[in-house]
């Protein structure tokens, strides 16, 4: 199945820009996995916008129908109710989803492959963004031979070589360990500024989310709803430090623990 | 080095059992009997393994190239799966000894009934580990193929076939260990060369030391094609081979 793209209308004249993504009272509720048991409501009631360009982070308990926002952003599942409008949008993983048997590059170019370009363009194309990346020394280097980190770099160039305008990414940094995890976050924010994209960005890490997003949507545990939207304007680059931060953070968290 | 110890003190204590006069040497020959055999047999013995040799790597080769197509049939087309796969199991309760003879009577004395019969044992342990792997593929992966936009056949070209080379592998190893068999059987229905022609000969000859030396060499074979394979899966297919936890 084809990322479902909606043709958004043409920009109104009011000067407004468009949103890359839309989402308007949106819910989701699976049926029972066995017989007898009840249906599972995911999401409930789901508004939210991205405007071209724009960094929403969403944030949220474990179980609250974070991953399944974004796979109805991406396209691969239909909501059960509202109505989703979105760009074309690739989406990256928390597992990295690296081929075992393929080489960082090839891994990287998987997207160019399977946009119809041959293997040697690909591998070229790829090629120099993994440089971009840092991973210059690691190109044929196969999954197993990189660092958590550097398997992340690698998902995430394969997720930007999808050409789509919105990268939808799931907790990408939440199977590393608390160091790698920072530098990836710092890494991650030089990469946006260096090729802007409208980001979705889901994350159970308050300050990932601060640090990163223009704007913060807190959900409520299961089924999940919008319970907050913050706006975070703080100029980038952004220290975790930064009292205007650590302060958005405590508000952010008393708003997840109410 | 442990097996080959053990090894030697079977050999020894059945070489000291012959020995002792415990029993007749025409029906089991002392290992340095058999020694003797493989040495001054050689010619004979050599003449006829290269028969069962082509037999079995012929045999094999049919099984690979059908159990393959077989197992991406079976993986791709659904209604393959519900009509094929029943008969499929079905086919490998065919006791080989009774259709060998009915094969040889169709296809003729010489190499073709041979590897028809190979090919018909093997194919089973090739297919079922091969479908195995190919429907076994992380569905995260199918999931971030569909994410890509990726085809039915892009997403099996780029990441099921791949990921399903280990469980071929498998299916190879499965059925050097079955082909040997089959193919002494296939001889036994009725040829004028091989290994298994040879032992039949032997025994009512007398020959029992040139019958082990036959088998001894057979066994060999499968031993030696068996580390081979391994050898080559675990150069081609490194990745097969992490421990648990290491795969992303």
């Amino acid at each position: 199945m084809q990322t479902r793209t909606t043709a958004l209308p043409e920009a109104p004249r009011t000067g407004i820009e468009v949103d890359a993504v839309r989402l308007e009272d949106v819910s989701k509720t699976f049926a029972a996995q066995r017989r007898g048991a009840a249906p599972v409501a995911a999401l409930e009631g789901i508004s939210l916008r991205a405007a071209p360009g724009e960094i929403v982070a969403v944030v949220g308990p474990s179980g609250c129908g974070k991953t399944t926002l974004l796979e109805l952003v991406c396209g691969l599942i239909e909501p059960s109710g509202g109505t989703v409008d979105a760009q074309p949008a690739a989406l990256m993983a928390q597992r990295d989803l690296l081929l075992p048997w393929a080489e960082a590059v090839d891994n990287a170019a998987l997207a160019l492959r399977v946009g119809g370009i041959d293997r040697a363009q690909a591998r070229s194309q790829a090629g120099a963004l993994l440089e971009d990346f840092g991973l210059g020394g690691f190109l044929q280097a196969r999954p197993h031979e990189l660092s958590g980190g550097m398997r992340q770099r690698v998902a995430f160039a394969r997720t930007l070589l999808a050409g789509r305008p919105i990268l939808c990414l799931d907790e990408p940094f939440a199977a590393l360990d608390a160091l790698t995890r920072l530098q990836m976050q710092d890494w991650l924010a030089e990469a946006l500024r260096a090729d802007p994209r409208t980001v979705v960005l889901v994350t159970h890490d308050v300050e990932e989310a601060i640090v990163l997003a223009d704007r913060v949507v807190v959900l409520s545990p299961r089924p999940g709803r919008v319970v907050a939207t913050l706006e975070v304007e703080i100029a980038r680059p952004r220290r975790r430090t930064d009292p205007e931060i650590v302060a958005l953070r405590a508000r952010a968290l008393e708003e997840l623990r109410a | 080095m442990r097996a080959l110890l053990v090894l030697l003190v079977l050999l020894g204590g059945w070489e000291a059992y012959v020995g002792f006069g415990a029993i007749d040497e025409l029906l089991l020959p002392a290992p340095s009997s058999i020694a003797t055999a493989l040495v001054e047999d050689r010619a004979l013995l050599w003449s006829n393994f290269t028969v069962t040799a082509r037999e079995i790597g012929l045999g094999i080769a049919a099984a690979l190239v059908l159990g393959l197509a077989g197992a991406v049939a079976i993986h791709l087309f659904r209604p393959v799966r519900r009509a094929l796969y029943p008969l499929l199991v079905s086919s490998q309760t065919i006791p080989i000894p009774v259709i060998a003879p009915l094969l040889v009577v169709w296809f003729g004395y010489d190499l073709t009934p041979k590897i028809v019969i190979v090919a018909l044992v093997c194919f089973f342990p090739i297919v079922v580990p091969t479908l195995d792997a190919l429907d076994r593929t992380d569905a995260d992966l199918r999931k971030l193929m569909r994410s890509l936009g990726a085809s039915r056949w892009q997403t099996f070209r780029l990441v099921e076939a791949p990921a399903a080379l280990p469980g071929l592998v498998t299916g190879a190893k499965l059925s050097l260990a079955f082909a040997g068999i089959a193919a002494v059987l296939a001889e036994w229905a009725g040829s004028e060369s091989g290994l298994g022609h040879l032992v039949l000969q032997a025994l009512p000859q007398f020959e029992t030391a040139r019958a082990y030396a036959a088998v001894l060499i057979l066994a060999a074979f499968s031993v030696a094609l068996f580390g081979a394979l391994s050898v080559a899966e675990r150069r081609l297919l490194p990745w097969a081979h992490l421990p648990r936890g290491t795969t992303p």
